[in-house]
């Protein structure tokens, strides 16, 4: 049942022209972005070689890269979650879900794990950008893996926070608007708190910057997960009281 | 003695447990009690109703009589603060999933996944119902001649006109195949002739499942409803077959056409008439007491004075004004 609903979320947003120019125009902006780090690592590679222990191209192309990416998530991936439980109340589609033989958890877990499938591919360039680099020199794996998985953690927890907004509106934009300004509000507590406040600890980019830097801490990764059970747990909770209060 | 009594014991033991699964098997959806507020807006009070399998019950009402939010608590979409539903024996509340699984539901708008095409989204439907991926293919193709949608597979549902959009509806619904069959004003927006084609639908489904449909179309009860209740703010009214309902409102009159009339004067004299209108210069609607040969009567005149008699058609009452004589009723 729940690959069902993610199959047919997969499939509602490639029916839509607007996913595919997303997808093209974040390829290219991704594309444009490595190549300037590229470039920019190739001028300044003998000076980089002087050096006794020098930085090697996984970290100064690969590292911003993600970092971009990250950011750009941010504001993107509330723009997807707001369909997903919004629409269907607006459209009254809701009904069909809620009077079939699933579960309110079945139904979340699916619309979360058919958008995670979607952005997932979407991310998926980033590596295989990267790996272009093999041609010429040798890749630090260790530090990609921990960029990799640290990215997958981190949109698993924009989309879970936009799917719980998603559940609380029957407007999309509101919902959007809300995921938002939300994810903005712990990015600026992350970057606008002084250096050893506990702020930081709030904001999921803060978690991410020890992947970014190939660090894997086991309380960043717990972080993420726990942060995303929360907002999966609210969203089927949201659902519960539909039922309820109609 | 005793073995009289045994044996007696041993019948019962043998017979109740036949008596009760043929009774549960009869009976597909029951509601006891069920209360409903919205805040502290009270919509459904104390409503009990029963569906038998084979059967098709309407549920009609004035508009915001509470007709929508009690299929919404059939189908599982609202709980309802008190009260128990049972589909097919399976406890709704304490069992959701396997009781909804016996359910097709068509809300007041159908729930329609616009982008999707016609065979895509009647899949998914069929799936999310639990069919298997097999059986779904046949069940398409069936269900998709059943409501006349062969020609709009490959089509997007938001290119639809309103009426396939419905039909589309109504195939979600029964797809699975469900024991009961849930609809909410199922022929609104549809041309006459869908109209037609969706009631003889809706006929054929009650033959193998049980359906409860809503609706404000007196005509719609008339012609496919073998049972009628009637809703007024949130309680039952009313309940009986639809052929009862039209008894309810017994009037006796005729409707008489002569092509010499008298004068109206002389019509009103004749014994047991209350009243006499005139509709037309040759026509009359004669209101009578019931059981009195005020007929015989006016037969025996007509002929004794020439009126020439053309039309004689004794007066129905119709079901608009059998509903509006129970809903005042009921107001009173």
């Amino acid at each position: 049942m729940m690959r069902l609903i993610a199959m047919r979320e997969l499939r509602s947003l490639f029916a839509m022209p607007s996913t595919w120019f997303v997808l093209a125009a974040l390829q290219f902006i991704f594309a444009w972005f490595y190549l300037a780090r590229l470039e920019a690592f190739l001028e300044i590679q003998p000076q980089l070689a002087q050096l006794a222990n020098p930085p090697g191209a996984t970290l100064t192309v690969a590292a911003p890269l993600f970092n971009m990416a990250a950011l750009l998530l941010m504001m993107l991936v509330p723009i997807f979650t707001m369909r997903l439980i919004a629409e269907e109340r607006r459209n009254q589609t809701l009904t069909l879900l809620l009077s079939s033989p699933v579960s309110e958890g079945q139904i979340v877990l699916g619309k979360f794990a058919g958008l995670l499938a979607f952005l997932l591919l979407l991310i998926a360039a980033l590596p295989l950008m990267i790996a272009t680099l093999a041609l010429g020199t040798r890749l630090d794996t260790g530090l990609l893996l921990s960029n990799c998985s640290g990215l997958i953690l981190l949109t698993a927890s924009y989309v879970a926070l936009g799917l719980y907004f998603s559940s609380l509106t029957t407007q999309p934009v509101i919902a959007a608007t809300g995921a938002l300004a939300v994810l903005a509000g712990l990015w600026l507590a992350d970057i606008g708190a002084p250096a050893e406040s506990a702020w930081h600890q709030l904001s999921p980019l803060y978690h991410f910057q020890n992947f970014n830097s190939g660090l894997l801490d086991s309380s960043d990764a717990s972080y993420f997960v726990l942060f995303t059970t929360v907002f999966l747990l609210l969203t089927i909770k949201r659902l519960q009281n539909n039922r309820i209060y109609g | 003695m005793r073995n009289i009594l045994g044996y007696i014991q041993g019948y019962l033991q043998l017979s109740s447990p036949l008596t009760l699964s043929n009774a549960s098997s009869q009976i597909t959806l029951s509601a006891q009690n069920l209360s409903r507020s919205f805040a502290a807006h009270r919509v459904i009070h104390d409503l009990s109703l029963q569906l038998l399998r084979g059967e098709v019950l309407g549920l009609l009402g004035p508009n915001g009589a509470g007709k929508s939010t009690t299929l919404q608590m059939l189908t599982g979409c609202l709980l309802p603060d008190s009260g128990r539903i049972e589909i097919c024996g399976i406890d709704l509340q304490k069992k959701p999933v396997l009781a909804k699984a016996q359910i097709g539901y068509l809300p007041e708008i159908p729930p329609l996944y616009r982008e999707c095409n016609v065979d895509n989204y009647l899949t998914f439907a069929a799936r999310l119902r639990g069919m298997k991926a097999d059986d779904v293919t046949a069940a398409l193709l069936q269900v998709k001649q059943r409501c006349g949608l062969e020609v709009a597979g490959k089509k997007i549902i938001s290119t639809l006109s309103k009426g396939y959009q419905q039909r589309t509806g109504i195939a979600q619904a029964i797809i699975h195949q469900p024991a009961v069959i849930v609809l909410d004003e199922p022929t609104v927006g549809l041309d006459p002739a869908q109209i037609r084609d969706v009631r003889q639908l809706i006929r054929d489904l009650g033959n193998s499942s049980s359906v409860i449909l809503s609706t404000h179309l007196l005509g719609e009860v008339e012609s496919v409803c073998d049972r009628v209740q009637i809703m007024q703010h949130g309680r039952l009214i009313y309940s009986d077959s639809s052929a009862g309902m039209q008894h309810y409102a017994q009037i006796s009159g005729h409707l008489i056409s002569l092509r010499k009339p008298p004068a109206l004067s002389e019509l009103v004299k004749i014994h047991g008439i209350s009243s006499v209108e005139q509709t037309s210069p040759t026509e009359f609607r004669i209101m009578h007491a019931p059981e009195t040969d005020t007929v015989n009567q006016l037969l025996s005149l007509a002929a004794q004075y020439d009126w020439q008699l053309q039309q004689l058609t004794p007066l129905h009452a119709t079901l608009e004004e059998t509903f509006v004589k129970i809903t005042k009723e009921d107001a009173q």
